[in-house]
């Protein structure tokens, strides 16, 4: 679990951060602006081809997206 | 030096005036375009000079000098009047790209009939809602095309006589057929019709986003913008050879690559061929071409070639380089830059308006991925699509609008003055196509009206989308249009086909979609891409968007007679 936690936290910091962001695994990531609904559909794509997954739109919620601990979670419901 | 000189000089005090002096017109005279495109050539002692280099794809060759011009469409308009046809007949060519069809509007002109040029890859049914629409009254054919015509003669109560130029005594001929060979006969005086600057004279049809195809009519007085834009903007001289890509089956084909160089004197060559990297650099190295009026679909295929074919042909002919038919996108004028050592210089107008409205000038900076700045007389500006008032904000999307009234302008669109009357708006004409202006007040197109993506409340252009694609480096050439979204109205779709070699994956997909969110924006980042073998294409090889919009849409497809695999 901790290594999802940390590859999902490592491609946030990459592909949405800004240099000065120090984020952690329950650092808001929708509800702060950093990720935005429109590029929460590339994260979502990224978990589905990293974890060869098939997330569902209805299950793919601001909410359920708001923190690399909830993504993770969301992940593991999937994969399991 | 260039033929305009300096741009912000010819604006301070432009009049049309400049190309009526220079053609010798003075209003009120009989200005007749097929007279100008050969005779004039002649009567100014250039009948010798070469004309019309010619070349098929199966190697073929001929060349035609003023002379020949004036003298073979005399034998073209003798003809037509042998046959009965009267001034503001309704005369079509439908043909590939032959000598016929270059002489054949000539002469057409010069009898004042109308001439009609229409697209020889149509197929029946585009034919006969044209040709309907307009009442043709005669048609000038191939041997080839001519069984499409055959299929819908019985609908045509109008058409009285189908031409063909290139009949075999062996094949028998029907209903109304006659055959016409353009150089058997050398008729040395024609009477020219005494056609006025509103007498019509260039009949092209436009498909509209919805409905049938419409005529768009213009008249002979359009020769003055034509004539002044070929020599300012493509920089014509005496001394060039001039190659206009575009298919007279269009306007660009006829605009420039008929009336203005014909006006103007310079030899012009002709490849009647499909597209072919190695083949258009041969041309251009055999001809010695100096002048390359091109398309950005062409551009970016010859871009998709690559860099080494180019090294074995020898292209430093080429002096001045300028583009139509779509916006051309930042890259290929960087590609052409460091390729050619010469920029490609955008231009923009359109059927209606029947001249170069909007240009990159030679001297003057270009902006890659800009349309460049206003002709001189041409009043420009981008509008506010509620209000219709000129937007004073740099950056704000709007309408492209132009002050009605500089000589080519359509007259009408034929049988649809209701139609035509709805391009007004505020004492502007509308052409369809949104774009901002920069603090230096250079256009930048953003798109059809009815293309831009409204995703969240926020306006997406496809162009700026598909141009950001064709930067990624798995990507050939791409289409971007809206699809339905429960939550944002519409959002970002990209078709997109893939350069040789390389395999559709999950992470390439969405490497794609990063790479377009980092570069313009997440709302422009396509939240869905399918990936295609080819684009739909026309034959002249525009994508066709809309095409995949209305599938998108579930809406009808409507016209695809112009579809490059139908």
């Amino acid at each position: 679990m901790e290594d999802i936690k940390e590859v999902i936290l490592q491609y946030v910091i990459e592909e949405y951060a800004d240099e000065d962001d120090e984020l952690t695994y329950s650092s808001p990531l929708i509800s702060s602006g950093l990720v935005d609904s429109f590029s929460m559909v590339s994260l979502k794509r990224f978990l589905e081809v990293k974890y060869k997954i098939s997330i569902p739109d209805e299950d793919a919620s601001p909410e359920a997206f708001d923190s690399v601990d909830k993504i993770a979670d969301l992940v593991k419901r999937f994969t399991s | 030096m260039w033929n305009i000189g300096s741009y912000d000089e010819r604006i301070k005090d432009f009049d049309w005036a400049i190309a009526e002096k220079e053609l010798s017109y003075a209003k009120g005279d009989v200005i007749n375009i097929g007279w100008y495109c050969s005779d004039r050539i002649c009567e100014m002692g250039n009948g010798d000079k070469p004309a019309l280099l010619w070349e098929n794809a199966q190697g073929e060759e001929k060349r035609y000098t003023y002379n020949d011009i004036r003298v073979y469409s005399n034998t073209v308009g003798a003809f037509l009047k042998g046959l009965g046809v009267k001034n503001e007949d309704r005369v079509c060519l439908f043909m590939d790209r032959v000598p016929e069809l270059y002489i054949g509007l000539v002469g057409i002109l010069k009898i004042g009939a109308v001439a009609q040029p229409l697209f020889s890859a149509f197929g029946d049914e585009s034919l006969l809602v044209r040709l309907a629409d307009a009442g043709t009254s005669a048609i000038f054919t191939q041997r080839k095309h001519v069984s499409k015509v055959r299929k819908i003669i019985d609908q045509l109560p109008n058409l009285k006589h189908i031409i063909i130029v290139d009949h075999d005594e062996k094949k028998e001929l029907k209903e109304r057929e006659i055959p016409f060979s353009m150089e058997a006969e050398r008729v040395e005086k024609l009477e020219i019709f005494p056609t006025k600057a509103e007498s019509p004279s260039v009949l092209h049809y436009t498909s509209g986003t919805t409905g049938q195809p419409k005529g768009v009519q213009h008249v002979h007085y359009s020769l003055i913008s034509q004539y002044l834009t070929a020599k300012w903007v493509l920089d014509i001289t005496d001394e060039d050879i001039y190659w206009c890509t575009a298919d007279p089956g269009w306007v660009t084909g006829t605009s420039y690559g008929i009336i203005a160089p014909f006006a103007l004197g310079v030899t012009q060559c002709v490849l009647d061929s499909g597209f072919s990297a190695e083949a258009w650099y041969r041309f251009i190295q055999k001809y010695k071409v100096t002048l390359w009026y091109s398309a950005p679909t062409a551009i970016r295929s010859l871009m998709k070639a690559g860099d080494d074919i180019i090294k074995q042909f020898d292209l430093t002919s080429l002096r001045h380089l300028t583009s139509v038919g779509e916006p051309l996108n930042a890259e290929a004028v960087v590609w052409s830059e460091r390729v050619f050592g010469l920029a490609f210089y955008d231009t923009y107008w359109q059927t209606e308006t029947g001249s170069i409205m909007i240009s990159n000038y030679p001297g003057m900076k270009i902006k890659p991925g800009s349309m460049g700045k206003p002709f001189p007389g041409i009043t420009g500006t981008v509008i506010n699509p509620q209000t219709y008032e000129p937007i004073t904000e740099v950056g704000v999307i709007g309408l492209i609008a132009f002050r009605p009234g500089w000589p080519a302008m359509m007259r009408t669109y034929l049988n649809n003055e209701e139609t035509y009357q709805k391009k007004f708006k505020n004492g502007w004409y509308l052409p369809g196509d949104r774009a901002r202006l920069d603090r230096e007040g250079y256009f930048w197109f953003v798109g059809r009206d009815d293309d831009i993506i409204n995703t969240g409340g926020h306006l997406v252009s496809p162009f700026e989308v598909e141009s950001a694609l064709l930067e990624h480096p798995a990507v050939a050439e791409s289409a971007v249009v809206s699809t339905p979204d429960v939550i944002n109205m519409e959002v970002v779709k990209a078709f997109v086909n893939l350069k040789p070699g390389i395999a559709v994956t999950a992470e390439l997909e969405l490497d794609i979609m990063n790479f377009i969110r980092k570069k313009l924006s997440p709302l422009a980042m396509p939240q869905y891409i399918e990936f295609v073998a080819s684009l739909p294409k026309t034959r002249s090889g525009k994508i066709m968007r809309r095409l995949l919009h209305a599938k998108e849409w579930g809406e009808e497809i409507g016209d695809v007679s112009s579809l490059e695999n139908d």
